[in-house]
């Protein structure tokens, strides 16, 4: 168990690292060295660096040295928290990210409990009551919530809330709270905003964990234990709950670590359609005006973030499956 | 037994002997017709292909003209039969009216006109299959100033969303099959290599793919996608970004094929072949791959829609296929703003086909996942 512990942490941390390089070359991907960028931005805006002050920078960022010195320093400063600044902005870059980061989080967790309270109950309901018309309902469902991608689910749910009930279902804060500081009526009025992005985009990933829970629990429904069990007097809901849907959920269990990655990369875009103020519309505006910082940043927390959220999950589904503790002896 | 050494008639095989006498590609065959759903979404597969072909032919307008003044026109229905139930296509024509604050001619439909249609119209020259034509299956048949057809009406610029989809699932779906094909290599090479060599080399291609496995992929696609040059052109763009996409594709091809190699290597036919003195390359190619071949093309046809959905999702985002390429992803960020659903809300139409693809590659998928091991 310790082992498979550590062989799940040195691959998230070497995760973290593959993301921080591939974070970096986006940083560095543009042509150019970003302080010509940099000249080049504040001379939009009308002030100018002076040529001593450009060679200062580049020192500073060891520009013209090799990419690994490069790195180096890049990833030396990110380590105690100074990410560089945002040329946009002209602000430090956690600044500009603020809340946003949490606010990511806060709704691809939203979508992560979303998914398995919808998926576990729909999935032992539809295989339980095999080809009942329920089971075809969610099935159907299940099949639109896989093909239809979400940023155009959220799309269509936008048109039609707006249609028929001239509702704008976008964005987490009512327009009074947007701006205003932290308070419980504001944590209330995102709590009351949370639910329909969540929601949208948990869709794709609940439609699959249903059909792979449905297909698991039908497996087993037909092993002998089942009617071994039924023979013996069990009642229905003790037989199903107790013996076959836990042994169903080990592979459902083993799909949860990719979920988290999915759900992180699914909340960017729909935060788009729907107008969240999550990361996800900065690193687009980021990525079109070409602010590397920023962008390389939010990349880098994003694959973080995903990294230990993934990583939790595996604790949880230790804690929660003996056999994965056993297995890992 | 010997019918044919002497000259009888074969005897009608029963059902269980022609079962047993089939060859795998008929057993799958005959597999994959039971599942009518499968079926049907493979001829809907097929549909889309054939069309992404003759997407010019079917294309009525230009798509890439523009046209201030013909700007937001609500779709045209065509009607087949005029009302003495003659078989005469047309469609209502346009009106002019000049806005009385511009003073600008501004197109609407006309419900009192019509414009008469005719099958294989002259219209925008175009080359099919390397053939120079100007030949479209619908067109006008006397096209005056102002006239058009306009199917499921224009965009902002006054372009042709009809023909407008129809060059896009062109694109859409081509880059779906190039990035397919790249995923593909690298799926067996690596997943091959990793169960062929083993040891090391298994262990830090099975770590590597934990990793990408692990990472939010759009962040990075749009980190990667953003970096390309606006010099390039709309080819380089689109295969950069067919790349970009298959980089991260590739890792559950890998799995499947790594976890075939393995199973098969065990199975007492290699046993058979290896000991008859077969070299490894013929095992591998003569042996393992016509058994695992239908997996992969299982493995493929779920792997398309991804790479569809990919693609849709940079390109809306901006930041896949830039104009004046043409894309499904183009075509919807049209219809990001609700400001712009609300005045035209036909410019969710390019929602359909990505929809009707995605569902078809699926339940092919499916089907052919299921057919592929006929002796399970």
């Amino acid at each position: 168990m310790i082992a498979f512990l550590l062989r799940r942490l040195a691959l998230g941390v070497m995760t973290i690292w593959l993301i921080s390089v591939l974070s970096f070359v986006i940083i560095q991907l543009p042509p150019g060295d970003f302080v010509d960028a940099y000249i080049a931005q504040l001379a939009s805006s009308g002030s100018s660096v002076s040529a001593e002050e450009a060679q200062a920078m580049r020192l500073q960022y060891g520009l013209g040295q090799p990419f690994y010195v490069q790195y180096g320093k890049w990833i030396s400063r990110v380590v105690v928290g100074d990410f560089g600044e945002s040329m946009e902005w002209r602000r430090p870059v956690t600044q500009v990210i603020g809340d946003r980061l949490w606010l990511t989080l806060l709704l691809s967790l939203g979508a992560l409990i979303v998914t398995w309270t919808l998926a576990l109950p729909i999935g032992i309901y539809s295989a339980v009551r095999q080809y009942s018309v329920a089971d075809y309902i969610f099935t159907l469902v299940g099949f639109i919530g896989i093909a239809v991608p979400n940023f155009l689910m959220a799309l269509i749910i936008m048109y039609f809330a707006f249609k028929f009930f001239g509702a704008s279902v976008g964005g987490l804060f009512s327009a009074e709270f947007a701006m205003a500081p932290w308070s419980w009526a504001k944590a209330w009025d995102l709590a009351k905003h949370l639910p329909l992005p969540a929601v949208i985009l948990a869709l794709g990933g609940t439609a699959q964990l249903i059909r792979i829970m449905r297909a698991n629990l039908l497996d087993e429904l037909r092993r002998p234990y089942v009617v071994t069990a039924r023979a013996k007097g069990l009642s229905e809901t003790r037989v199903i709950l107790k013996y076959p849907v836990r042994a169903a959920l080990n592979p459902f269990a083993s799909n949860i670590a990719y979920l988290f990655p999915y759900l992180v990369s699914g909340s960017i875009i729909i935060s788009i359609v729907l107008g969240l103020p999550t990361v996800g519309p900065l690193l687009v505006k980021s990525l079109v005006a070409q602010d590397m910082f920023l962008a390389g940043t939010i990349v880098l927390l994003l694959g973080v973030l995903t990294v230990v959220g993934t990583f939790i999950s595996d604790l949880v589904l230790m804690w929660v499956d003996p056999r994965l503790r056993h297995q890992m002896d | 037994m010997f019918g044919f050494i002497t000259g009888r008639r074969a005897p009608q095989l029963s059902k269980a002997e022609r079962f047993a006498v089939a060859t795998q590609l008929q057993l799958t065959w005959w597999r994959f017709r039971r599942h009518k759903l499968a079926m049907i979404s493979g001829v809907v597969v097929l549909l889309f292909y054939g069309l992404a072909i003759a997407a010019d032919f079917l294309a009525t307008t230009d798509p890439h003209a523009t046209d201030a003044r013909t700007s937001y026109i609500a779709p045209q229905p065509i009607h087949f039969f005029d009302e003495d139930g003659a078989f005469r296509p047309y469609v209502n024509g346009l009106k002019g009216v000049r806005d009385p604050k511009t003073f600008k001619l501004i197109y609407t439909i006309d419900p009192n006109r019509r414009t008469y249609l005719q099958f294989f119209a002259p219209g925008y020259r175009y080359s099919f299959l390397g053939i120079e034509t100007d030949i479209h299956l619908i067109g006008l048949k006397n096209p005056q100033r102002g006239d058009g057809i306009y199917i499921l009406g224009t965009d902002l610029l006054g372009r042709d969303l009809w023909s407008r989809l129809m060059v896009a699932t062109r694109v859409s779906l081509t880059i779906g099959l190039i990035g397919v094909s790249i995923s593909l290599f690298l799926g067996v090479l690596l997943g091959g290599v990793s169960a062929i060599y083993g040891g090391v080399v298994d262990t830090v291609i099975q770590r590597v793919i934990e990793v990408v496995r692990s990472m939010p992929t759009i962040p990075l696609w749009l980190g990667l996608a953003a970096a390309l040059p606006n010099s390039w052109s709309v080819m380089q763009i689109y295969f950069a970004i067919t790349i970009i996409i298959s980089l991260l594709a590739w890792t559950d091809l890998a799995r499947v094929v790594r976890g075939k190699f393995l199973s098969l290597r065990e199975e007492d036919f290699v046993m058979a072949a290896e000991l008859a003195g077969a070299s490894q390359g013929r095992i591998i190619f003569r042996h393992m791959l016509p058994s695992f071949a239908s997996h992969i093309i299982a493995a493929v046809s779920l792997a398309l829609p991804a790479m569809i959905i990919s693609e849709t999702s940079l390109s809306f985002l901006g930041l896949g296929l830039r104009p004046p390429a043409i894309s499904w992803g183009i075509l919807l960020q049209d219809a990001q703003s609700i400001q712009t659903l609300a005045l035209a809300p036909w410019l969710l139409a390019s929602a359909v086909p990505v929809i009707l693809v995605i569902l078809a590659f699926n339940f092919l998928g499916d089907g052919l996942r299921d057919a592929a091991d006929p002796y399970g």
